[in-house]
């Protein structure tokens, strides 16, 4: 038990054994690492149960912000969808004559950006009307009618763009003879606008449950520190830095994230599988191509990633709060 | 290797622990600390290990001076320090073998060497063969034995004793008193704080007394 080996002055072994004594600390602190790693998920193993609530507590708390994040980014790519099939409507004015409505189609249609018009003269227009309406009678009411003849403009692909459906708007509002023009994306934009308010909202949520789990695992860790308050005293007697005493928690918390991520994976793909059918369904009767789309490979990585970050976080939360209050000033007594 | 200049250690306006205490201690000396409960033995141990910082005056350990030490490097001087607490101190979640290596684990040894020095440590102290057991299962001889090891594991050139041989009958504190004289012979400074008197006398070792926090003996020059 002698101070003779602290005493030799290291220089003296050369350079070479210097490099090869960083290289066995580079080594050792990787097994320290390892070692940590593989005891604290030990731990976790050995209270099951305890360990599965938390697990669970998480996967609620991370699948809900997730799922609704899908159902968003499901909701903007409808809204991208169907911007591509918008269809330009002008409502000619009133007073004009049914063949002059026909020469501006042909006028428009012979416009690059368009595609095809076609034209629904008012009479055809009031036909369709009374056969989809039921309101027969009524109309039978009126002394003339009501409707005009109207255009529907189909762009070409190249003109789909915003700015270009807004160009060929222009110029079809500017030409004789036309009352109105109106671009049916009308609910489109409400959609739009519908879709960020849940985005945000959806963002919000998110950031308040990833605090909630950071409380959790904050709370579980804090139950965790004290458990082993002996041990975190004795490592700090001899001489354990910080880090050295800070590492297991830190790595439980990662566990947690991990379990946590895992079960909000699951809880993801189960709910899609369930309501798969339904949506589908739905989806069939509007004609839509809209369908639910899963994570992922990318994103359940990604999602495991931010939750192992959350419970690691937790778990440095607590451990600033409450390792730094386990000092060993008071084990010697008298 | 221990030097006290001044040293006063004031916890509030009326409570003074320790009053201007000055000693210093030599490499391979070993020592005593006495004095009544509430004398200060504690504080002065405490000052040591930097679990306490001075009021006024400098705790000079290894030729670094403590006050003035960041926060971060207490650590590190404390792997030069092995301290053996009357209760032990010891974990019972693990094996005597991984308690003393606790020393060694937080100093990122590897594995080979601490498997090595851990057997070294045990040997010392006469418990080789008992390094899978359980604390528990050790007698409280034992178990002060495995705490010596744990404080020498590294070979610290300081060993502290807080009431080493409180809870022991005298031979088992004869064997204990052998081992620090061992240690104190390779060149460890050894501390002991123990109001043992019988202990003291037949040691007839350096004696520092403590009384309200002043030190009333031994703080001349060494007795070697």
């Amino acid at each position: 038990m002698a101070t003779d080996s602290r005493q030799k002055p290291d220089n003296r072994r050369g350079a070479n054994r210097s490099r090869s004594l960083l290289s066995d600390q580079a080594r050792s602190y990787l097994g320290h690492h390892r070692k940590v790693a593989r005891d604290s998920i030990q731990r976790m193993w050995k209270t099951p149960v305890a360990s599965a609530m938390t697990w669970t507590v998480m996967g609620v708390a991370l699948a809900l912000p997730v799922a609704l994040l899908l159902l968003l980014t499901s909701l903007q790519g409808v809204s991208a969808g169907w911007e591509s099939t918008a269809r330009i409507t002008a409502y000619l004015a009133m007073e004009l004559p049914a063949e002059e409505a026909r020469d501006m189609a042909a006028d428009i249609e012979s416009d690059g950006r368009v595609v095809s018009v076609q034209l629904v003269e008012r009479d055809q227009a009031l036909a369709d009307f009374r056969a989809s309406s039921g309101l027969d009678e009524a109309l039978d009411f009126l002394e003339e009618n009501p409707l005009p003849h109207t255009l529907l403009i189909t762009p070409e692909d190249s003109a789909r763009s915003a700015e270009g459906v807004q160009a060929l708007v222009t110029f079809v509002e500017n030409m004789n003879g036309i009352d109105q023009v109106q671009v049916d994306l009308g609910w489109l934009q409400r959609l739009n606008a519908m879709t960020d308010i849940l985005a945000r909202a959806v963002w919000a949520l998110a950031l308040l449950l990833g605090a909630a789990v950071i409380l959790v695992i904050g709370n579980t860790v804090r139950l965790a520190i004290e458990n082993r308050r002996d041990e975190i005293l004795v490592a700090k007697l001899v001489g354990g830095t910080d880090a050295f005493v800070r590492r297991p928690f830190l790595y439980t918390g990662a566990w947690f994230g991990l379990g946590g991520g895992l079960v909000a994976w699951l809880l993801i793909q189960v709910s899609l599988w369930w309501l798969s059918g339904p949506i589908e369904r739905l989806a069939g009767l509007y004609r839509s191509e809209f369908t639910l789309q899963g994570p992922g490979f990318d994103g359940a990585l990604a999602l495991i990633i931010v939750a192992m970050l959350l419970g690691w976080l937790g778990a440095w939360v607590a451990v600033r709060r409450h390792l730094d209050d386990i000092e060993p000033g008071d084990i010697a007594g008298g | 290797m221990i030097e006290f200049r001044q040293v006063t250690k004031r916890y509030d306006s009326d409570h003074t622990a320790l009053r201007a205490v000055n000693f210093h201690l030599d490499r391979g000396e070993l020592a005593f600390l006495t004095g009544h409960s509430g004398a200060g033995k504690s504080t002065l141990l405490k000052l040591i290990m930097v679990m306490e910082r001075p009021t006024a005056g400098e705790v000079i350990v290894g030729g670094q001076k403590l006050n003035s030490l960041p926060r971060r490097q207490i650590p590190y001087i404390r792997r030069h320090i092995g301290v053996v607490f009357q209760n032990h101190q010891l974990l019972f979640d693990r094996t005597v073998f991984d308690n003393v290596a606790m020393p060694l684990e937080v100093m990122g040894a590897s594995p080979e060497d601490t498997g090595r020095r851990v057997r070294a440590a045990l040997d010392k102290v006469g418990l080789l063969k008992k390094e899978k057991m359980n604390p528990m299962q050790l007698s409280g001889g034992e178990q002060q034995r495995v705490g010596i090891a744990r404080a020498v594991v590294n070979k610290p050139p300081v060993l502290l004793a807080d009431e080493p041989t409180g809870n022991l009958d005298p031979e088992l504190s004869a064997d204990i008193m052998r081992l620090f004289t061992q240690f104190s012979q390779v060149g460890v400074t050894v501390l002991v704080a123990t109001h043992d008197i019988a202990l003291i006398n037949e040691m007839n070792r350096r004696t520092l007394t403590l009384n309200q926090g002043q030190l009333v003996a031994g703080g001349g020059v060494s007795g070697h």
